[in-house]
């Protein structure tokens, strides 16, 4: 099993997640996160007073999948969030050890 | 005269009694008073008013407008105010703008009334009708016609709105770093010290039926002749300055231009700035006291102006920072309608329309440029936009009042009955100047003198932990937003 983390842009949720679902997977989780890479922020100014805001929001998705899905998933949301432009984010795929379905007690590929 | 002339003059007034434009009533109803002020008696006992000099639409207008006034300051403001500062001091504005209100309203009530809408000196007025005493569902005040009466009642609660309003606009100067209980104790300080004699000064006459047989009997601003309709001095420069004053001894908030001090709701303050526009006509238009045709030019000045101000700031955002903010139109709003405030009654439209726009490039130059190069920490631009603004009205009060350019002029009230007076625009610039000094000096002197003793002695900032975690916690024990 793998665990793709992808940090994207918040307004490319909608498109991932499109895509994701043509390609049957079946659930992800999502959360709103702030961080920053290349891209360093903004400027807002009230009144005059200016404040670099060096956090940019993003979406942080994460969804676990059988191995030989791994690939296949991560080309869909590179495709799905992609811009072109800085900021568009990063996947990773780090390796999980063990999955439970809670309600069922179902284990591993089973619980996906 | 001197400000020590000033105060001895006003200390000695308060054993003084007379009465202003209600004499008849008072008379019969506190005759122990009756004997201090034979004198004023004497020569005012020629006209006494009648109830059949109560119009039904003018009193049904005042009482419209003191509901709008109120709308004011404790929706209003506390909205407009509330959503500048950061959530954890959501609560403590709001409850600061609740809690004066209420004060100002019960001492208005007490000593307020009396001390600024009675006789006494030039200075302030008497305690004649402490607690209201001798104010009933007869007694009458005077509007800014012959023979055209108010229920006095009406009077008292227009008033109160005004004396509610501006020691609630000072806050501004220091948010988000100021304990409950001291504030509320300058606040009752002030009202008494500042505000019941600036208005007096400014507003307290005999009345037109009255002043051509007392001339005298009126406050030293409107003796020299100062113009402010609805209260830009009374109500803006005052407040504005005591701000400031305010926040020069409390000093910076703590990681001012270090750390994200950011609104924390623009649509609040967008929600109060839009209900202070509504309710400013009960300000400015209600300040006629009459239901005419100046009531509705007051109305339409303030309108345009406001329009105007607020899109000169957004086009100068544009310009400087390349973006129109939310935050800088409605700040552009309350400054076109601090500035047509003194003028709303004098002015015309289009005038109005220049006066608001004026006096938003001057604020914005104020708030955007000067006080970021001085670096004080007024912060929610109380002195930016409620001191300037008003001193800008001001001073455009005695340009847009010129009816060489469409406005009213002024009217001589020592004549009964009134009429037009001859307009001078040098001299009505010196009235206003006037007008503007001693508010400034007063409100500033006195302010600066109660804060330095608030907080030396029982202190007037919290500590740094406290202000860190914030006011609302703290202070009052709550917070505004559960997730």
């Amino acid at each position: 099993m793998k665990l793709v983390l992808a940090i994207i842009k918040p307004h490319k949720l909608d498109d991932v997640r499109g895509t994701l679902d043509g390609i049957s997977i079946q659930g992800l989780t999502v959360s709103e996160a702030q961080g920053y890479g290349r891209q360093k922020g903004h400027t807002e100014i009230y009144r005059g007073a200016e404040y670099e805001t060096n956090l940019v929001p993003k979406m942080r998705i994460e969804l676990v999948v059988e191995d030989e899905f791994a690939t296949r998933v991560v080309e869909a949301i590179q495709g799905a969030a992609q811009t072109g432009a800085i900021g568009d984010g990063k996947i990773f795929v780090i390796p999980v050890e063990h999955a439970v379905r809670i309600r069922t007690g179902e284990l591993d590929n089973d619980a996906l | 005269m001197t400000l020590c002339e000033g105060v001895k003059s006003m200390l000695s007034s308060y054993s003084k009694l007379a009465c202003g434009a209600c004499i008849g009533a008072l008379l019969v109803a506190v005759p122990a008073f009756a004997q201090d002020a034979a004198p004023t008696a004497t020569a005012a006992a020629q006209f006494t008013p009648t109830a059949e000099m109560v119009n039904k639409g003018d009193t049904t207008w005042m009482l419209i407008s003191s509901a709008l006034v109120l709308l004011m300051s404790a929706p209003a403001l506390a909205l407009f105010y509330g959503g500048l500062v950061r959530a954890k001091n959501m609560l403590s504005v709001l409850m600061q703008v609740l809690a004066i209100v209420c004060i100002a309203t019960l001492m208005w009530v007490g000593w307020g009334y009396t001390l600024s809408f009675t006789g006494g000196n030039e200075f302030v007025g008497g305690f004649s009708k402490a607690f209201l005493s001798g104010v009933d569902v007869t007694t009458l005040a005077a509007t800014f016609s012959n023979r055209v009466y108010i229920p006095e009642y009406a009077y008292v609660i227009f008033q109160m709105t005004f004396a509610c309003i501006t020691p609630a606009l000072i806050v501004g100067g220091f948010a988000e770093r100021v304990r409950f209980w001291p504030l509320m104790l300058f606040v009752v300080l002030w009202l008494t010290i500042v505000y019941y004699p600036i208005a007096h000064m400014v507003w307290y006459w005999a009345g037109p039926d009255f002043l051509p047989a007392n001339p005298d009997d009126h406050g030293f601003l409107f003796g020299k002749g100062a113009l402010d309709f609805a209260g830009g001095t009374v109500v803006h420069i005052n407040a504005g300055v005591a701000g400031l004053m305010g926040c020069l001894v409390l000093g910076k908030r703590i990681g001012y231009k270090s750390e994200l001090i950011a609104p924390h709701s623009l649509p609040m303050t967008y929600i109060g700035a839009c209900l202070l526009w509504v309710g400013w006509f009960g300000f400015n238009a209600g300040s006629n006291l009459e239901a005419n045709g100046v009531t509705a030019v007051a109305f339409i000045n303030t309108y345009v102006a406001t329009a105007a101000a607020a899109l000169t700031w957004a086009l100068l955002e544009q310009v400087v920072h390349k973006k129109p903010s939310l935050l800088g139109a409605a700040t552009g709003a309350v400054v076109g309608l601090v500035a047509i405030t003194p003028a709303s009654g004098f002015a015309a439209p289009i005038t109005s329309i220049i006066l608001g726009s004026v006096a938003s490039a001057v604020c914005f130059l104020f708030v955007v440029k000067v006080k970021n190069a001085f670096g004080y920490d007024d912060s929610l631009d109380v002195f930016g936009v409620h001191c300037v603004g008003g001193i800008v009205g001001a001073l455009g009060t005695a340009f847009c009042a010129n009816p060489a350019w469409g406005g009213q002029g002024w009217i001589d009230y020592t004549v009964a009955p009134a009429v037009p007076g001859e307009f001078s625009l040098s001299a009505q610039i010196v009235a206003q100047l006037w007008a503007i000094g001693t508010t400034l000096i007063w409100s500033g002197g006195v302010s600066l003198v109660l804060f330095i003793v608030i907080d030396k002695t029982i202190g007037l900032r919290p500590t740094a932990d406290v202000e860190r975690e914030g006011l609302d916690i703290n202070e009052h024990g709550e917070r505004a937003y559960s997730f």
